[in-house]
């Protein structure tokens, strides 16, 4: 962990206009779920949190949190002002990644809890709340390796997400068993039985801490590898 | 006192080779690395900073190999072509965070020191994206100085800033050089590179062109052989004159013009009016037919 990396990671979030989006993704989820709360009856309210803020908002927010803490500085090769220092790049992985984290659970995970508290029914709030803070962490991890490898990282992790995650997720259920979202509602399930139960608990436990110490460490490894190619 | 070594690095992105076989020996002073665009500088200059690995031989600084080698950041300070992208910062927060990501003792000290050394210390509170390219430049060089390192590099260093500013940049590189640290620029002009190097490296498509202090530079560019198109009143008789004299290399009869090539550029000079003179020629026109700088460098490679 390095704190002058950190700082600098949270001012590039901060400072560009990505943060924005960033901060409109929590806004109109609750938003949306309080609205469906006055309007209409029942638990239709709560319905939105399942289907579209834990398997697309939370994901969103964190490919946003992880791209901005790296992507650009890797794509214009800025990144080699910070590169140049002797400094530890696993501890340069670290302290972006926990910003990320930071990012993702403060605009992804704490807004589903918000969200699912003024739905209704607290046990069923914490227990979706949890799994958005164990597959937030996960994401997080695995975006900022992505951010590290290639230039096209919003786009990989996107399809991540819409393809392999929510479209393939849907038709084939063994997917679950490779599915970060998945882990954390199985986690989730332990809380609250309302949560699905697609996998192992200890394998979605174990894979999730695999997930996000791979990511973080080898987003630390491609920065000590990082390239520099010239225009020629 | 260090000494940047490189020994036979090769560098190729798949069939395109950017550095061949280069080996050279860069120690304490300020050093020119000079070539044509596309000549493999920037490459060069990634592999000494450990931003590039060798696809064969060796970059080392004093001894280690600078590539997945964090501690070299210790002693060398690099000042990338690429711009600045940290434009919400201001120059003196800029130069701060270098000094605090060295763990500099007191990094606040540094940074005023050090601003002061490139005469920004009072622009240095506004931001990086209201910088002239001068100011962005002369940041740039201060948070690679800050740590007070032995070896400074510097890719273009002068591109787009202005003559003033430049002459500054320079006096700041030469006042370097003198305190005994290892200074090296890359550059595609000659006479930046005359102006403040000692010692001068030209670098051509990737090769090791030539080594040595200006003057020998110089001297291998002035005595290259030179190409010159002759137009005179009877072109057969002054090319049967031309080939009679030793520094007349070859003789070309165009249509309407000599192609002449001189290996001695002096004595050619001299003699070639006396000569259409003496033999009732008219000479209307001469001219260099290659004088760029390319064919200069195109001539170091090949001799």
């Amino acid at each position: 962990m390095n704190g002058t990396i950190a700082k600098l990671a949270l001012q590039a979030l901060l400072g560009r206009r990505r943060f924005l989006l960033l901060l409109a993704f929590p806004v109109l989820l609750i938003g949306l779920v309080a609205l469906v709360t006055v309007l209409v009856d029942g638990d239709a309210a709560y319905e939105v949190l399942p289907n579209l803020g834990y398997p697309l908002v939370l994901p969103l927010v964190a490919i946003l949190a992880a791209s901005s803490v790296l992507g650009p500085e890797v794509d214009d090769g800025s990144i080699v002002y910070l590169l140049s220092k002797p400094v530890n790049r696993y501890g340069i992985a670290i302290s972006k990644w926990l910003v990320a984290l930071g990012a993702t659970l403060a605009a992804g995970a704490l807004p589903i809890l918000v969200a699912a508290l003024i739905a209704g029914d607290s046990t069923r709030a914490t227990a979706l709340f949890v799994g958005a803070v164990v597959a937030g962490t996960a994401y997080s991890a695995l975006f900022l390796a992505i951010s590290a490898v290639t230039r096209h990282a919003v786009i990989a992790s996107l399809m991540f997400v819409l393809i392999w995650e929510s479209l393939l997720g849907n038709l084939f259920s063994g997917i679950a068993w490779l599915s970060i979202g998945q882990w954390g509602l199985r986690i989730g399930h332990e809380i609250s039985a309302e949560l699905p139960d697609p996998a192992d608990l200890g394998y979605a436990i174990v894979a999730g801490i695999l997930v996000t110490v791979v990511g973080v460490w080898f987003a630390g490894d491609r920065l000590r590898s990082f390239s520099l190619r010239g225009e020629d | 006192m260090s000494t940047l070594v490189l020994d036979s690095a090769s560098r190729w992105f798949g069939n395109v080779m950017a550095v061949n076989d280069v080996s050279l020996t860069i120690g304490p002073g300020v050093t020119g690395l000079l070539g044509p665009n596309g000549a493999g500088k920037t490459t060069l200059m990634a592999m000494m900073s450990g931003f590039l690995a060798p696809s064969a031989g060796q970059v080392t600084l004093d001894g280690k190999p600078v590539w997945r080698n964090t501690k070299t950041y210790r002693r060398i300070g690099l000042v990338p072509e690429r711009e600045l992208s940290f434009g919400y910062l201001t120059g003196r927060q800029f130069v701060r965070a270098n000094a605090d990501l060295h763990r500099l003792p007191d990094a606040a000290a540094a940074t005023e020191r050090i601003l002061e050394v490139v005469d920004m210390v009072e622009p240095g509170g506004r931001r990086l994206d209201t910088y002239s390219k001068g100011m962005r430049q002369r940041i740039k060089i201060a948070a690679a100085l800050v740590h007070d390192p032995a070896v400074l590099l510097l890719d273009e260093p002068f591109n787009g800033v202005d003559p003033r500013q430049r002459m500054h940049l320079m006096d700041l590189l030469r006042r370097l050089g003198d305190e005994g640290r290892t200074v090296l620029f890359s550059s595609h002009i000659l006479e930046e590179v005359e102006r403040l190097a000692r010692h001068i490296e030209v670098v051509v498509s990737g090769r090791h062109a030539a080594s040595g202090d200006f003057g020998a530079i110089r001297r291998l560019m002035t005595d290259r052989p030179v190409q010159y198109a002759v137009q005179s009143s009877d072109n057969r008789r002054l090319a049967t004159v031309l080939m009679a004299q030793e520094s007349v290399r070859s003789v070309g009869l165009r249509r309407d013009y000599l192609d002449v090539q001189v290996g001695d550029l002096g004595s050619f000079a001299v003699d070639l009016p006396a000569l259409a003179r003496q033999h009732d020629v008219t000479l209307f026109e001469l001219s260099p037919s290659d004088e760029s700088l390319e064919s200069v460098f195109a001539y170091l490679v090949a001799r």
